[in-house]
């Protein structure tokens, strides 16, 4: 299912817990690493970089494959794409077998042949997306910084 | 609740966006956070809010609770990804420039618009090495041709100051996009409640808060809004897609996607420019925009009935009605020396520079908000020097209307010898 309200993405962050990040860099410049070290410090994720080319980023050790976290952790809750769009076939067939319920293809990582079989394979699927912004919509960040939530409560945040 | 559950309607926005029970005390309003910097979780929470890796308040030139409360309240309304407050609708509109273009580069603009942004483009911008073309607001063609291959944007006032002319901001918006660039648009006069730009096509929305926004005269403010939709990446906007030396080598396109305007924005340009709004400011903006709606039917009942009153006098020699909104320009025979003794009798009506109070306001633009404009300036801003500008306040209509036939009645003897014309 292709995930486009805002509350359906709500609810996929509030009933994941282990994010695996395909294509995270150790690179303080690129996106990736921007959205792994916040999902680090400010989230209650357990994230991991999927990376055959670093052992590790800011002490968080990186696996080469999607299969060899499985193999070792079991499936995550959701695979978080930073590839290549060509690239996002390959990485929904390997997270297809290994059975993981939710996968989010961020910023222009946009293959239509790859979010179809996601989708039809029975994933949670969020496109064009990025998991920070969204988390921080929905845990008052983007409101911090005067970014429209669309959030309108007369409820206590708790 | 989400906006995608239940679609809430513009006055629901106006008094809850951006302003959920504050969490640590419950209070219902708004809080002022009267503040200047932020403590610190550790040394990791700080450096990732300096690298822009997580969101927090460092520092209140930057950003701050309750100015955030009225930004976003305003992106709400507007209907954009998000806002920026800054200290004045002209800090707002430099600090729109200066997110996009840099020395060498060049800005078109419609020649009706305020005079003050007159100024602001055509001197001070200017002496940053950035050049604008004004062009009529009724002109396409001229705006078209106007595009240069270093042109970052064209601006337009919804409404024209003082002229009134309403902007076709479907056409703008198109000839600005098939040109690469983005459409901003000066609101001020309209408000979100009578117009919002961006469900025409307009990319940036800007304001001056001190006006209908804050409603009641009691502070200067100004704020921007962004659309989220222009593609920052097409290769013309290298302060967004290239390393930018202000930050760390970021790429704003890169790191924010639809987000990368409003962050630099922020970041690097309200960061240095340093012409943030204050929190006492953006909490009188926010108490103003809760009666926003209710406001301007009032205001726009009294201009129609004020209009239609100076349309029935003799000492009148044009109206300029609005389309939109409650301000608009008159005319009275015996030109400038009728004004000055017009506006000299009026005892309710104020007689100041400003627009968008709750109170009702009169000035004369040639000598006054215009006084900078050349004659040929003047014409081309649709302003004649006979002209006088009202702002239709909240008073009972029919005190208005009293004021305004006994300053007429003052103001005769001149304007009967005049040429009828």
């Amino acid at each position: 299912m292709i995930l486009t309200t805002p509350s359906q993405r709500r609810d996929l962050l509030r009933r994941i817990h282990t994010v695996a990040m395909v294509g995270a860099s150790a690179n303080p410049l690129r996106p990736s690493y921007t959205v792994f070290s916040y999902l680090r410090t400010r989230s209650d994720y357990d994230v991991t970089p999927i990376n055959p080319t670093i052992e590790q980023i800011d002490g968080i050790r990186a696996f080469p494959s999607l299969d060899a976290y499985a193999r070792e952790r079991g499936a995550p809750d959701v695979v978080d794409v930073f590839r290549r769009p060509a690239e996002a076939l390959g990485v929904v067939r390997e997270a297809i077998a290994l059975g993981i319920p939710a996968i989010w293809f961020q910023y222009g990582v946009v293959n239509p042949k790859a979010i179809a079989l996601a989708d039809e394979a029975g994933m949670s699927v969020v496109v064009d997306r990025c998991i920070k912004v969204e988390h921080a919509r929905f845990c008052g960040g983007l409101s911090m910084s005067g970014l429209n939530s669309g959030i309108i409560t007369s409820r206590r945040p708790s | 609740m989400m906006q995608d559950e239940r679609d809430f309607g513009f006055s629901t926005r106006a008094l809850h966006a951006g302003t959920p029970p504050d969490p640590v005390t419950g209070a219902r309003a708004a809080p002022i956070y009267q503040t200047s910097a932020y403590v610190f979780g550790s040394t990791e929470q700080a450096a990732e809010l300096f690298a822009l890796r997580s969101y927090g308040h460092i520092y209140s030139r930057i950003s701050n609770p309750t100015v955030a409360a009225f930004e976003e309240r305003m992106a709400s309304l507007e209907g954009g990804l998000g806002g920026l407050a800054f200290s004045s609708g002209l800090a707002a509109q430099l600090c729109t420039v200066l997110s996009l273009a840099q020395s060498g580069d060049h800005l078109v603009c419609t020649q009706n618009v305020y005079g003050g942004t007159v100024t602001q483009l055509s001197v001070t911008i200017k002496r940053m090495g950035i050049e604008t073309t004004f062009v009529s607001a009724e002109d396409l063609g001229a705006v078209r041709a106007a595009v240069r291959q270093n042109t970052k944007l064209v601006f337009v006032e919804t409404i024209g100051n003082p002229s009134g002319v309403v902007a076709d901001l479907r056409a703008f918006a198109a000839a600005a996009h098939d040109a690469g660039i983005p459409l901003v648009v000066d609101n001020t006069f309209a408000t979100p409640y009578l117009c919002r730009p961006i469900e025409h096509g307009a990319d940036i929305v800007v304001h001056s808060a001190t006006k209908f926004i804050n409603g009641h005269g009691t502070a200067i403010g100004g704020v921007l809004v962004e659309s989220g939709k222009f593609p920052w990446d097409n290769g013309r906007f290298p302060l967004l897609s290239t390393p930018s030396p202000g930050y760390h080598q970021k790429v704003f396109t890169e790191t924010f996607g639809e987000y990368a305007f409003l962050m630099r924005a922020r970041a690097e340009v309200l960061r240095d420019v340093g012409a943030q709004m204050s929190p006492m400011d953006a909490w009188l903006a926010l108490l103003g925009l809760e009666t926003l709606a209710i406001r301007i039917e009032r205001h726009v009942a009294n201009a129609r009935a004020v209009a239609a009153f100076l349309r029935s006098r003799p000492e009148v020699a044009w109206v300029r009605e609005p389309q939109l909104g409650s301000i608009f320009t008159f005319g009275l025979r015996g030109g400038r020396e009728a004004g000055r003794r017009f506006i000299d009798a009026l005892v309710l009506w104020s007689h100041l520079a400003n627009v968008g109070d709750s109170k009702s306001l009169v000035i004369h633009p040639a000598s006054t908000t215009h006084s900078q404009l050349s004659d040929d300036e003047l014409c081309n801003a649709g302003v004649e020097p006979e002209a006088v500008r009202l702002s239709v306040g909240l008073e009972d209509v029919e005190d208005l209307i009293w004021d305004l036939d006994q300053a007429l009645r003052s103001a005769a003897p001149v304007a009967a010898q005049a040429p009828v014309s």
